[in-house]
């Protein structure tokens, strides 16, 4: 099963936190925003692989926009 | 009628509608609704209204609802309880009746109002009787706007609350919603296909994990109908029966024990998310945490709690998500809570860690000044006593919010690292001096901006800042 997860609000990506290929564990920070000056952490919401990275450091990305795919 | 033919008659309708409806209730995880007043109540239903209502006709025992006085922890509440074995708890003339008398008797008696919903709406063949007139089902909901404010009222939701029904729970102070079970839609995806051309399942339109997390009909998801009416009790056990009376102080308990330091658990670096729950449960009585909204604009946690044996009502920011920084839902959730809070005396704590309201064209589009200035509005209304505690930063209209200084908070107290500023040091500075940054050769730019940064950090030290008598006191947390 795909789970994408997706920006909680509109930011940069500051910061990648894991590989594609990765395993995550669910609540595992993928990557961390910054908005509004705030580092904001976007966790998995299932445990799992990366499939894919959808973002690179320095991305603007639009609140709900997906970032990566877990498998 | 003879003693055995009365006996008879109350056995019948004490087992509510039709045996395959029970069977398919069970099926479901739906408890009769006799069983769930059994649970809810310390010694079950002890005055029961209008049992016989509907009797002549077999086959509406009681009219489809249950209306009385139980005992919760000792307190006397009102209840109307649909029984959805009787034509799936529809209302008809007299089901409408029974559920205005014993709102009556709520006002009358100044008790809790419980509302246990189960029920397809209107029945459509008697609404003549039952809809359009000054007895008719809109005067439930004028009887619940009356009863705002002056009794809580608490709705269990345990199966679909349809088109006008689903104003009960609205104007409820809290809903509480059985995983699966539990829905709330003014018109059924039937309706929707046929009127407007819409292909949605119940669940996606109207159901429990929507409405808890997406539209904030709806407070609180619990997996089972026990759970539900668990919930309920601990939540009632914060209030008092009517706004003349305060709440009951309990027992004292202490916080959980704790592994880690407040100074360990909030990072010092401003903008570094941190877990504020971890905050909230080192200050709280253990297990006292009764939260409102848990999954609707999370980035902003509300929540009854207890601090010595006495009821609190915590707003506190979530910098782990969205930075704690407040949206049109965030300020919607808090005023709501605000408003809830005041009206029961149960006194307000502010944890404050907010980079302000967020901005954009989207959250303007939205009405982010609208939905804010009702936040601002509850807060400032609210007479109960108010705490502010600023945790680590208060910026721009945030503070405000927060319960600031200029809304006469009883006290404003700050930890060391509090910042309190129009906006952040980074901001501020590129907000002031960005025609002077763009002129200087880029080499020398980052000198310029880390030393007028640190310039601006002096500036808004929460040591001046008290200096100032802005804060109160500056509390160190070890």
């Amino acid at each position: 099963m795909m789970q994408e997860v997706k920006a909680s609000m509109a930011g940069s990506v500051w910061k990648i936190a894991v590989n594609e290929g990765e395993k995550v564990e669910e609540g595992q920070d993928i990557v961390i925003l910054e908005s509004m000056k705030m580092e904001i952490p976007i966790p998995a919401e299932t445990s799992g692989t990366i499939k894919e990275l959808k973002v690179s450091e320095g991305d603007f990305v639009n609140e709900e926009e997906v970032i990566a795919v877990i498998e | 009628m003879s003693l055995e033919e009365l006996q008879e008659k109350i056995r019948r309708i004490e087992k509510g509608g039709h045996e395959k409806y029970h069977k398919t209730n069970e099926s479901r995880g739906k408890l009769f609704v006799r069983k769930r007043l059994e649970l809810l109540f310390d010694k079950g239903i002890n005055i029961e209204d209008a049992f016989f209502a509907n009797g002549i006709d077999d086959t509406l025992p009681a009219d489809g609802v249950v209306t009385g006085i139980g005992q919760i922890n000792g307190q006397d509440v009102c209840v109307m309880a649909n029984d959805s074995t009787v034509k799936a708890g529809s209302w008809g003339k007299r089901t409408v009746e029974k559920i205005l008398r014993i709102q009556e008797t709520a006002i009358k008696l100044e008790l809790p109002m419980f509302y246990l919903v189960d029920s397809a709406g209107a029945r459509i063949t008697d609404q003549i009787e039952m809809f359009p007139g000054r007895r008719g089902a809109g005067r439930i909901f004028h009887n619940q706007i009356q009863l705002s404010g002056r009794v809580p009222q608490v709705c269990l939701l345990f199966g679909p609350s349809a088109a006008g029904g689903a104003y009960i729970p609205a104007f409820c102070d809290i809903v509480i919603m059985v995983d699966g079970n539990a829905s709330m839609y003014l018109g059924s995806p039937r309706m929707a296909e046929k009127v407007i051309g819409e292909k949605v399942s119940l669940e996606e339109m109207g159901g429990a994990k929507m409405h808890t997390s997406v539209s904030g009909v709806g407070d609180v998801l619990v997996k089972s109908e026990e759970e539900a009416i668990f919930y309920a009790q601990k939540y009632v056990s914060y209030f008092p029966a009517n706004f003349h009376s305060t709440p009951k102080i309990q027992a004292s308990q202490a916080p959980k024990a704790f592994d880690k330091s407040i100074s360990e658990i909030v990072p010092e670096n401003q903008n570094t998310a941190f877990n504020m729950y971890d905050l909230i449960e080192r200050i709280i009585d253990e297990n006292s945490f009764c939260e409102i909204k848990k999954k609707f604009a999370p980035e902003l946690i509300t929540g009854l709690s207890r601090i010595n044996g006495q009821s609190i009502g915590i707003i506190a920011n979530q910098p782990r998500i969205k930075g704690g920084v407040l949206f049109t839902d965030t300020a919607d959730k808090a005023a709501k809570f605000i408003q809830l809070c005041d009206a029961f005396h149960i006194p307000l704590l502010f944890l404050t860690d907010v980079p302000g309201f967020m901005i954009g064209t989207k959250v303007e589009r939205q009405g982010i000044i609208r939905h804010g200035a009702k936040m601002l509005y509850a807060m400032s209304e609210a007479t109960v006593p108010k705490v502010s505690v600023i945790v680590r930063k208060a910026y721009g209209a945030g503070l405000y919010a927060m319960a600031g200084p200029a809304f006469e908070p009883d006290c404003v107290l700050a930890f060391p690292n509090a910042q309190i500023a129009v906006m952040g040091p980074e901001t501020a500075v590129h907000a002031v001096y960005a025609n002077k940054i763009a002129k200087l050769p880029e080499d020398k730019q980052a000198d310029f901006i880390k030393e007028k940064q640190e310039e601006y950090q002096a500036e808004i030290d929460i040591y001046r800042l008290a200096s100032e008598m802005v804060v109160d006191d500056i509390i160190h947390p070890d």
